[in-house]
């Protein structure tokens, strides 16, 4: 059962229920009563959040692709690139895309949701393979409109010593689950997994990852913040598997939250299943909200409250930020953040 | 300069602050020494306007003005800085980002321009070196990992950038080698001058060889039981608080 399986069909009743112990915290069955139709492949005309860095850039509108559906880095290539996903009418669109790097190359994934109108119901599937000793970077910008629901499901498959880091980052949606599944073969292959975010008003976002690690000497390393206020709600839900015999496996998993307001709501659900003996696995979870005497020392010193409320939840933020390595997109994902984060001293 | 005036205080309705007077012109330095519990650090808390303090009655003025109708960040513009006795780690912000956040902040509620960047980061190499601050700790987080003697200059570097008018140091000897209390003591005797006021709050006279009073109050039960020279710190030492504690009683 899926979004996208749903829209290509459209029938409901495939959609993914509560009654998935996985999708219990982002229900569309219970949401959805009728699929839109799609909507046809349109021209836009302006830029991306990730334009000032340039490069290529592959657009898909309406799930349409402007071009070839998947993109190969050759072995030794350093290749940036842009996916661009745009609803440009409430319609239904489903867009899947394969990335594969070989052996040695290198990609950097600057990801965008761009929903132009509100209203669409949006289903992206990426497969990723990273083969042997390939590296890659994956950065999502999500700033969907407040009556939108996005699905985007990544698949990861790594070679031995292949490394591949991603970060999320969103705004939220009516609903939108971003998910990562990762087939972690150890074999020197590490994993870096972040996310945060940012909600208001109703918007609910859902971080889900699902780790798998089938072999030995492998590492992957997890951290994912939220900052909720008025009625929003984040889900953060975050698996780490370590198969019999994936020994010195070295999985580390972070998940922290604010709450600014009474009404938001976070719902996470850490999960270490581990069935190999000599492992290194731990993570931590918090949920609370700003430090009081905090905002009274920045106040103190002269910051208003909003000002103090303001800096103090963008540097919380900014630790998930700080660990984007590739320099264009970290800065660009700082801006983009603090400009979400402006309010959350109202 | 400041004056308080019968101030009565509550923190979770309990009564702290009963009926506290205390003038500090412009240009003196007056030390507080109390019991614990006489209540020196709610003082320091009402006088910049920490929530949870409420004021049942009585006034706080500064050159005339109101400052208990204010709120905290409104004070530090009006120039009311509070050195404080545990200095808060605000991780992900660096020193010198928060200094100049506060910086204009204050600026802009006094109707002033910002402070330009490279005049802002001439006035804290300076100011640090002064202070014998590696310029490079100023870009680390603030005070996150740092000592507590590291904390307490840090407090006095922030004091030295902002300029403020009147200054509350609240226990800022605690935590403090001698070393260390040598560097912070002279950069608070740097900031004296007669248009700026300082109350120094202390439990201990040790402070006080350092930043020389002009004038020893005793807090003793919310109240202030006996004021005099420097010579009263002395005697504080000598003879400790217990008859002071028997007064307010």
């Amino acid at each position: 059962m899926s979004l996208s399986t749903a829209l290509k069909t459209g029938d409901v009743t495939l959609l993914p229920s509560r009654r998935d112990e996985n999708w219990r915290w982002t229900d569309l069955r219970a949401l959805i009563r009728d699929l839109p139709a799609g909507a046809d492949a349109e021209t836009v005309g302006y830029d991306g959040p990730f334009a000032a860095l340039g490069g290529q850039e592959r657009v898909w509108v309406n799930g349409h692709a402007g071009g070839d559906s998947q993109i190969t880095v050759e072995a030794g290539d350093r290749v940036a690139v842009g996916f661009r996903f745009i609803s440009t009418r409430p319609s239904g669109n489903a867009s899947r895309v394969s990335v594969r790097v070989r052996p040695g190359g290198r990609l950097v994934l600057l990801e965008s949701y761009e929903a132009a109108a509100d209203g669409a119901i949006a289903a992206v599937d990426l497969d990723i393979e990273v083969q042997d000793g390939g590296r890659m970077e994956r950065i999502v910008l999500a700033a969907d409109q407040a009556q939108s629901i996005t699905v985007s499901i990544a698949e990861v498959t790594l070679g031995a010593a292949a490394a591949y880091a991603q970060t999320l980052l969103t705004t939220g949606a009516r609903r939108q689950r971003l998910e990562t599944r990762v087939a972690h073969p150890g074999a020197d292959a590490s994993v870096r997994l972040d996310g945060a975010y940012l909600l208001a008003d109703q918007r609910h976002a859902d971080l889900t990852t699902i780790v798998t690690h089938g072999g030995v000497d492998g590492a992957t390393s997890q951290l994912t913040k939220g900052v909720v206020r008025d009625q929003a709600r984040g889900v953060f839900q975050g698996r780490i598997v370590v198969e019999p015999g994936a020994d010195r496996t070295d999985a580390r998993m972070g998940h922290h939250a604010l709450i600014l307001s009474d009404r938001a709501e976070v719902d996470a659900k850490p999960e270490l299943l581990i069935f190999a003996d000599d492992v290194q696995c731990a993570h931590g979870n918090t949920i609370g909200a700003l430090d009081k005497e905090a905002i009274f020392y920045a106040m103190q010193r002269g910051m208003s409250v909003d000002q103090a409320r303001a800096m103090l939840t963008t540097a919380f933020v900014g630790e998930v930020i700080d660990r984007i390595e590739d320099d264009g997109a970290r800065e660009i994902a700082r801006g983009w953040a603090s400009r979400q984060l402006e309010g959350a001293g109202d | 300069m400041l004056s308080i005036k019968n101030l009565h205080a509550s923190v979770a309705d309990k009564p702290i602050l009963k009926g506290l007077t205390l003038e500090v012109p412009a240009g003196e330095v007056h030390a507080i020494m109390g019991p614990n519990g006489a209540g020196k650090s709610t003082l320091s808390y009402v006088l910049t306007g920490r929530q949870g303090y409420e004021v049942t009655e009585g006034s706080a003025t500064l050159n005339g003005e109101d400052l208990l109708a204010l709120e905290a960040n409104e004070r530090a513009a009006k120039g009311v800085f509070l050195s404080f006795q545990y200095p808060l780690e605000i991780p992900g912000v660096p020193a010198l980002t928060f200094i100049r956040t506060a910086m204009n902040a204050q600026r802009k509620a006094r109707g002033e321009e910002e402070i330009a960047a490279p005049a802002f980061l001439k006035l804290a190499r300076e100011t640090a070196a002064s202070l014998k601050i590696d310029f490079e700790m100023l870009k680390r987080s603030l005070n996150v990992g740092f000592s507590g003697g590291e904390k307490k200059r840090m407090e006095i570097f922030q004091m030295a950038m902002l300029s403020p008018r009147f200054l509350i140091l609240d226990e800022t000897d605690s935590g403090l080698d001698i070393d260390a209390l040598k560097i912070v003591s002279a950069g608070v005797n740097a900031m004296r001058s007669p248009e700026r006021g300082m109350l120094v709050i202390t439990h201990y006279q040790r402070l006080l060889d350092y930043i020389k009073p002009d004038r020893v109050h005793v807090l003793s039960a919310g109240r202030i039981v006996a004021s005099g020279g420097p010579e009263l710190a002395h005697e504080l030492e000598a003879e400790g608080y217990d008859k002071y504690v028997q007064v307010a009683a």
